[in-house]
Parts: C-alpha cells; sequence; structure tokens
C-alpha cells in the first residue's frame, strides 16, 4: 500500500502548479469573483487554458485533447482548486464533446469540435423536463421526420445558460416502444432556430442561470442528429458517468474548510477566537473527518481506474458523499462569516467579509441543487441499492 | 499508488479465512465462548501453528515482522469472523510494550512464549478516576533494593483474567497526571500482593480489576520514560481495533442485506422496500468511508514523511469515524433485523456487542474527536 505519485506524475503536478500561478492572475480574479459578465470572463479563461492545451481535459489526443491519465486528471482539477481557479463550463467541452467524439460522425466531429475548443460554441443541456426530472425517461418533447429535417415540440427545463446559449443538445422521442428508453434520440438544435422561446427562471440564490426552453414545431437538419435514431439513451448513460466522476469536489471541498479554519482564526467570541470554542471545532471536525475519509475513497476509485476499471457505481458513493459534505460545509461557511452571509451584494463590496458573505450566500443557495442535479441522491441511493448491493 | 493489501497480506488473510470457514462457524465459537475459559485454547495454539501470533513481533526477536498494514490485515479478518481468543491484549498490548523493553534477557525469554501461544499476557494501564487519559496514573512503584514495589487499582485489565504474567504502568514521578515519570515493571499476575478481580464482558472478553499492594516487581525499561513506548503501542491498538471494526462492520452489512432478502413481510421480501434499501445504502456508505479512512491511515503510518502531527490527526480521525460509523451499521443492523435481532441465537447483536465495546476502548468517539480537535484547531498547537 502506498499513496506515492509516480516521478512523471510529481513533474506533472509542479507544472500545472506553476502554470496556474502564472495563468490565474489577481486581475482575473476580481472579475470571476465580481459575477459580471459571466460568459465573457469564462471565455477569457477557457481560451487561457486552451492555448496551454489543457482545456479538454478528458478528449483523447486525436481529436484535440490532453489524453491524460486519469492520475493527471485528478492532479490538474486538485491543482485548479488549490489556486482557486474557476472550473469550465462542462456543457460543451465535458457534456457534448464526449458524446459527439464517441458516436458522432466525421463531419460532425470536424463541425462541432474545433469550436468548443475555442469557446466560439456556447451549449446548454436539453434533458430535464417539466414531467421528467430524475425519472429522465419519461421525456415527451418529440421529433417527427419531415423532409430532411425533424419537426421538434415540446420544452426542457433547468437549462442552466440557455440565454446564452448558441446550441443545445436534447433527448428528444422518436418513437414509441414497450421499453420507454427506446424512442429517444440524441440531437444537436440550433438555438437560433426559430420556434425557440427562453424562460428565464429566477433561482433562490438571486441570479438568473436557469430556464426553460419550448420548442414550437423547431426545424432541425436530420444531419444533426448523433448516431443511430432511437439509441439516444445509450449515448446518455455513457456521458451521465462522465458527469458523475469528479463529482465528489473533494478539492473544492478542502478549499471552503480551509477558508473556514481561517476565518475562524480571525473571528472573535466572547471567549476568545472562535476557532478555539468546543462546539465550533466539533462541527468543523464532523465535516473534516468525513471529508479525509472520502478523499481516500476517491483515491481508491482512481487507483481502480488507473488499472483499468471502467467508473461503475462507485461514483454514485462519491456523488452522495461529496454533494452532502459540499452541503455542510457551505453552511457553516454562512455560518462562520456570520450575518454578512445575508448580504446581497453582487460588486462594489463594502468589505472583505461582504464579499465573503455575498459568495458564501450564493454557494449554499445554488448549492441545493448539488444533490439534485445529475440525478438526485434519492436516485443514486436507487443505483447502489440495485448494483452494488443487489436489492 | 497502490491502496489493495499486497500478495503476502492476502496470502495471510485468506489462511485465516479457511480456518474459520472449516472451524469458527457462529455454533463452534459459542463453544469456546460459553466455556468457563471464555474462549478455546485448542483454536489459541491453532493461530500459533499457523504462525499468526508470530505477525507483529520484529525478526530479531523471532517475529514475522510485520508492519501496522500486516496487523491490520489480520485483525480485519479476526473482526470478521469475531474471533473471542485473546489476540489483541496478548499480541498487541503486552507483545507491543515487551518488544518496547529496554531488558533484552526478558525479551529473548517472553517473546517466544507468546508467540508459541504459551504465556498469556496482560497490560495493566488504565486506572479508574482516569476516564480514557493513559497518563492519569495514581499507582505509584517505590524502590525496594533491586525491585520496586507496586501499589494502586488498575481497572478493566484487558486479557487479566488469564494473564501469566502483567506489564504495568506505574509512576516512579511526577504529579498524577504528569507523561514523565512513568515506569513499565513486570510481574507475576500470582505474585505475593496482587489480587486479580475477574469478570465478563458483553463482548465476551474475560478482564479484570487488578490491586497491587506493595507487590514486588522488576523495571523492565527507563525509569521515568514510559510514556512514549506507551504512546507507540496505543498508536497501533487504535489501527488494529479499527481494522477489526471494519471487518465487524463488513459482516454486519453482509448479513442484514442477506436477511432482508429472505425476509417477507406484507407478502414481500422486506428488501423490496426503498425506504430499507435507502438504509441499506447509507449503512454501505458508512462502511466505505470507514474502510478508505483505514487505509489511508495505514498507507499515512508506513511513510516516512508523515509528520507526527499527521500522524495523530489520521489515528484520531479514524478512530472518530469507526465509532460513529460502528455504530450507525450496528443499531441499522439490529433494526432492520427486526425483533430477531435482540436474540442471542442471532450473529448481528454478538457483532454490534464487540463494535460497541472497541468504541468504549482507550477512548470514544467523543474522546477521540476532541483529540482531534486539539491537533488540528486549538490556536496555541498552530
Amino acid at each position: 500500500m502506498d499513496n506515492n505519485f509516480s516521478s512523471a506524475d510529481l513533474e506533472f503536478q509542479q507544472e500545472v502548479r506553476a502554470f496556474f500561478k502564472s495563468a490565474y492572475t489577481p486581475e482575473l480574479q476580481v472579475k470571476v469573483e465580481s459575477g459580471e459578465d459571466h460568459k465573457g470572463v469564462a471565455i477569457e479563461w477557457q481560451n487561457k487554458l486552451n492555448d496551454q492545451g489543457w482545456f479538454a481535459v478528458d478528449w483523447p489526443v486525436e481529436v484535440g485533447g490532453t489524453g491524460w491519465t486519469p492520475v493527471q486528471k485528478f492532479i490538474f482539477e486538485t491543482e485548479r482548486c488549490e489556486a482557486g481557479a474557476p472550473d469550465v463550463v462542462p456543457f460543451g467541452v465535458k457534456m457534448v464533446a464526449p458524446v459527439i467524439f464517441t458516436f458522432g460522425n466525421d463531419e460532425q466531429k470536424k463541425r462541432f469540435l474545433p469550436r468548443i475548443l475555442t469557446s466560439q460554441d456556447w451549449w446548454c443541456q436539453g434533458y430535464s423536463e417539466p414531467g421528467a426530472g430524475s425519472d429522465l425517461a419519461a421525456l415527451q418533447t418529440k421529433a417527427v421526420k419531415d423532409g430532411d429535417d425533424y419537426l421538434v415540440t415540446g420544452a426542457k427545463i433547468w437549462t442552466t445558460y440557455a440565454q446564452s446559449a448558441d446550441w443545445i443538445f436534447c433527448l428528444v422521442r422518436t418513437g414509441t416502444f414497450e421499453k420507454r428508453q427506446q424512442g429517444i434520440s440524441f440531437l444537436l438544435i440550433d438555438m437560433k432556430s426559430e420556434g425557440i422561446q427562453v424562460n428565464p427562471i429566477h433561482s433562490i440564490d438571486n441570479h438568473h442561470s436557469l430556464n426553460e426552453v419550448v420548442f414550437d414545431n423547431v426545424r432541425v437538419p436530420q444531419e444533426n442528429l448523433i448516431g443511430v435514431e432511437n439509441q439516444g439513451w445509450t449515448y446518455a448513460k455513457a456521458l451521465l458517468a462522465h458527469e458523475r466522476t469528479g463529482i465528489a469536489g473533494v478539492a473544492q471541498c478542502r478549499n471552503w474548510l480551509r477558508e473556514i479554519s481561517e476565518l475562524a482564526r480571525q473571528q472573535t467570541n466572547y471567549k476568545g477566537l472562535l476557532i478555539d470554542d468546543p462546539q465550533f471545532q466539533t462541527r468543523l471536525s464532523d465535516i473534516e473527518i468525513e471529508l479525509m475519509a472520502l478523499e481516500y475513497l476517491e483515491l481508491r476509485v482512481l487507483a481502480k481506474l488507473s488499472s483499468g476499471d471502467t467508473p461503475g457505481p462507485e461514483s454514485s458513493l462519491l456523488k452522495i458523499k461529496g454533494t452532502e459534505l459540499q452541503q455542510l460545509l457551505q453552511e457553516l461557511r454562512m455560518q462562520t462569516i456570520g450575518a454578512y452571509s445575508g448580504s446581497l451584494h453582487l460588486d462594489d463590496f463594502q468589505s472583505d467579509l461582504h464579499r465573503r458573505g455575498s459568495n458564501s450566500r450564493r454557494a449554499y443557495m445554488y448549492g441545493r441543487a448539488a444533490t439534485i442535479y445529475g440525478g438526485s441522491n434519492e436516485v443514486q441511493r436507487n443505483v447502489i441499492a440495485k448494483a452494488v448491493l443487489g436489492l | 499508488m497502490n491502496f489493495e493489501y499486497s500478495e503476502e497480506q492476502n496470502a495471510l488473510k485468506d489462511s485465516i479465512v479457511r480456518w474459520a470457514q472449516d472451524n469458527y462457524s457462529f455454533e463452534q465459537r459459542r463453544v469456546g465462548a460459553d466455556s468457563d475459559n471464555g474462549f478455546s485454547q485448542n483454536h489459541y495454539n491453532t493461530f500459533a501453528e499457523l504462525g499468526w501470533l508470530s505477525v507483529p513481533f520484529s525478526e530479531e526477536n523471532g517475529g514475522y515482522g510485520g508492519s501496522v498494514v500486516d496487523i491490520a490485515a489480520v485483525m480485519e479478518e479476526f473482526g470478521k469472523a469475531l474471533v473471542v481468543e485473546p489476540v489483541f491484549p496478548n499480541l498487541i498490548l503486552f507483545g507491543g510494550l515487551l518488544e518496547r523493553s529496554t531488558n533484552d534477557a526478558i525479551k529473548a525469554d517472553l517473546i517466544p512464549q507468546v508467540i508459541d501461544g504459551s504465556l498469556m499476557g496482560a497490560v495493566a494501564l488504565y486506572e479508574p478516576q482516569a476516564h480514557f487519559d493513559a497518563s492519569n496514573i495514581a499507582t505509584s512503584a517505590t524502590e525496594d533494593g533491586k525491585s520496586y514495589l507496586i501499589s494502586g487499582h488498575k481497572s478493566v485489565v484487558l486479557g487479566g483474567a488469564h494473564a501469566k504474567k502483567l506489564i504495568v504502568v506505574a509512576r516512579t514521578s511526577g504529579a498524577q497526571t504528569d507523561e514523565d515519570g512513568l515506569s513499565l515493571f513486570l510481574l507475576d499476575a500470582g505474585a505475593a500482593g496482587v489480587t486479580v478481580n475477574a469478570y465478563p464482558l458483553m463482548d465476551g472478553q474475560q478482564v479484570a480489576d487488578i490491586h497491587f499492594d506493595n507487590a514486588s516487581a522488576q523495571l523492565i525499561g527507563d525509569l521515568g520514560n514510559a510514556s512514549s513506548a506507551v504512546k507507540e503501542v496505543l498508536t497501533i491498538a487504535h489501527v488494529a481495533l479499527a481494522a477489526e471494526a471494519v471487518g465487524l462492520m463488513e459482516v454486519l452489512n453482509r448479513t442484514t442485506i442477506e436477511y432482508t432478502k429472505t425476509r417477507k413481510q406484507f407478502g414481500v421480501t422486506i428488501s423490496s422496500f426503498q425506504v430499507l434499501q435507502h438504509r441499506m445504502v447509507d449503512t454501505f456508505m458508512s462502511y466505505e468511508q470507514a474502510k478508505s479512512l483505514l487505509i489511508g491511515t495505514l498507507v499515512e503510518l508506513t511513510d516516512d514523511r508523515t509528520t507526527p502531527q499527521r500522524a495523530s490527526k489520521m489515528v484520531n480521525a479514524l478512530r472518530t469515524l469507526i465509532a460513529k460509523n460502528g455504530k450507525h451499521i450496528g443499531d441499522e443492523a439490529i433494526q432492520l433485523h427486526g425483533g430477531m435481532g435482540l436474540t442471542d441465537e442471532m450473529n448481528v447483536g454478538h457483532y454490534h456487542k464487540r463494535m460497541m465495546m472497541i468504541n468504549l476502548m482507550f477512548g470514544n468517539g467523543d474522546f477521540f474527536q476532541n483529540q482531534f480537535n486539539q491537533v488540528a484547531y486549538a490556536s496555541e498547537c498552530q
């Protein structure tokens, strides 16, 4: 037993660390934290990553990706969080691209992948519907053949950043079979198409990132179909497994933990420093000890991946535990900052505590989504019960 | 990066699995556990013959030279089999302090007897007033020519009921809670001035409260410097108990899942109820978390780069999590077995009782979490 990286991996770690240090500049940090012009700032950052050749982390080399091993990806992600640098917007590079390069034809690869790499195309995800959430196979948005096109009618919901997206990748119903999972197809739709309406959904973080996207006889060329008609469920499932690995967010949790304990060394209560309050210490260690265990659970999964195993139901475990700990930390972060955490300011912060407070409020409020998206934690428990415990 | 046991360690584990399959069913185990002795001497002799009792001892003392990972591998399997024979008090505690003695003649004499199973020993460390503080020691040792006279009261001495030899941690100087001023002494359990009041614990262990009244004993370590040896032995003891607990958890979960697949209510197996499925997923997560932290602790304790502070953080985190998750898994196992979980004939209650005793040995969850907090957060330690 050992948790040593190879010397090549250690060199890689130094290289990544140096890159983040120079690329994630203080000016960029200010822009990211202001929350203004989210898309513009994200593109600026993604282009910096792409110039380095480190944007398409999960892609094979042949299509312009890094071709990194699971350990290299893990190191990159850990170093990114250590540096406090933002994650990339996942819908293009992490979600639709793997489907395109795995199941798409050459034409589609040539057409879409380069524009994802340069962040010229902005993608959003059309899976959930008003009547189909965790029960995704209940989706009803229809695509009916009409000449060389499909006519798409229906509605998608919880569509993050649809308001600024150029394209949406959708699961649509193209046939009716006894098994609901059959008859679903994977379709790429231009957001500028006639008949698409984007309705904003304002969320409890006092922010607008979610939308409903309504399709009314939207004409979509059949060349935008990925793979074979009625096989879309298979492609989407492959993608969902992608979505669940790395969802534990261990490195992000460590950041919050560090921030909380640093803050608690500055805050004083009537007895002295907050960090010396036994009740506070116990709340913190309740979380930290679970996080130390989760860290090794993730490393165990990583070691399995490195030896060639595919990610299995363990990723459901990581998702459940990771998101639960994220939420506990988001809460404790608010508690530690105190009443400033109610601050609604989005910019022009009066003080560092205003900034931290407002950020912690948004993280907590939007953080409620983490146990819901990507298959709610209850659905994940169903997955483990069936696939791991054989119940 | 590798988080699996090695081939040798798996071979060691397999030999325990095979032995338990053939010789240690729940009913076979009961024969020894319910006997006057509280365990089977035959089984214990078999452990010696198969070499398991040599694992923690260094090669120069005739042992296998096992690391803490080897010890954990063995203890995890003993946990799964719910072994009641006094391996832990003999090997980890008594053997552990014996190896750290500075008296080579005594080591050469006694360690082979521990390894061949002929000597039962015990460590008299904790005292009634001390809760879980291993330095809070009132038992005194005063010089008397070549030997020392021991007086005091030691509580819940593991293996104390059968021990022929005792190692006593007694105070030779300093105040009652000082870490300095403690020394190790060896004496016969039957010596004059030693009163052994034996009793069983709920997990089948035969323990004793032992009173010393000017009992003559031999100093076997540096005078006044026992606390570092005690700490080293306790660190290994914590990991050994945690590994045993992880073994218990695995069996508790497996047994419960199997039971719910056969038990029918409302015309269906109760494993089909989602509310129970989710509870079993949660106990499975508790197990995976505990197992992962055990592995993490083993990896870091055997890494030269690990600082003492980090090692302490890992061990205290591990025992805190074991206390929490062990209770979670044990309680749920009984709840999901329903009324049957309360019966003495089912094994889950016995596994849970062992888990509860582990979670009271040398600290409980609150104690370890408090220790963790001191190491990790207290501002004066930064």
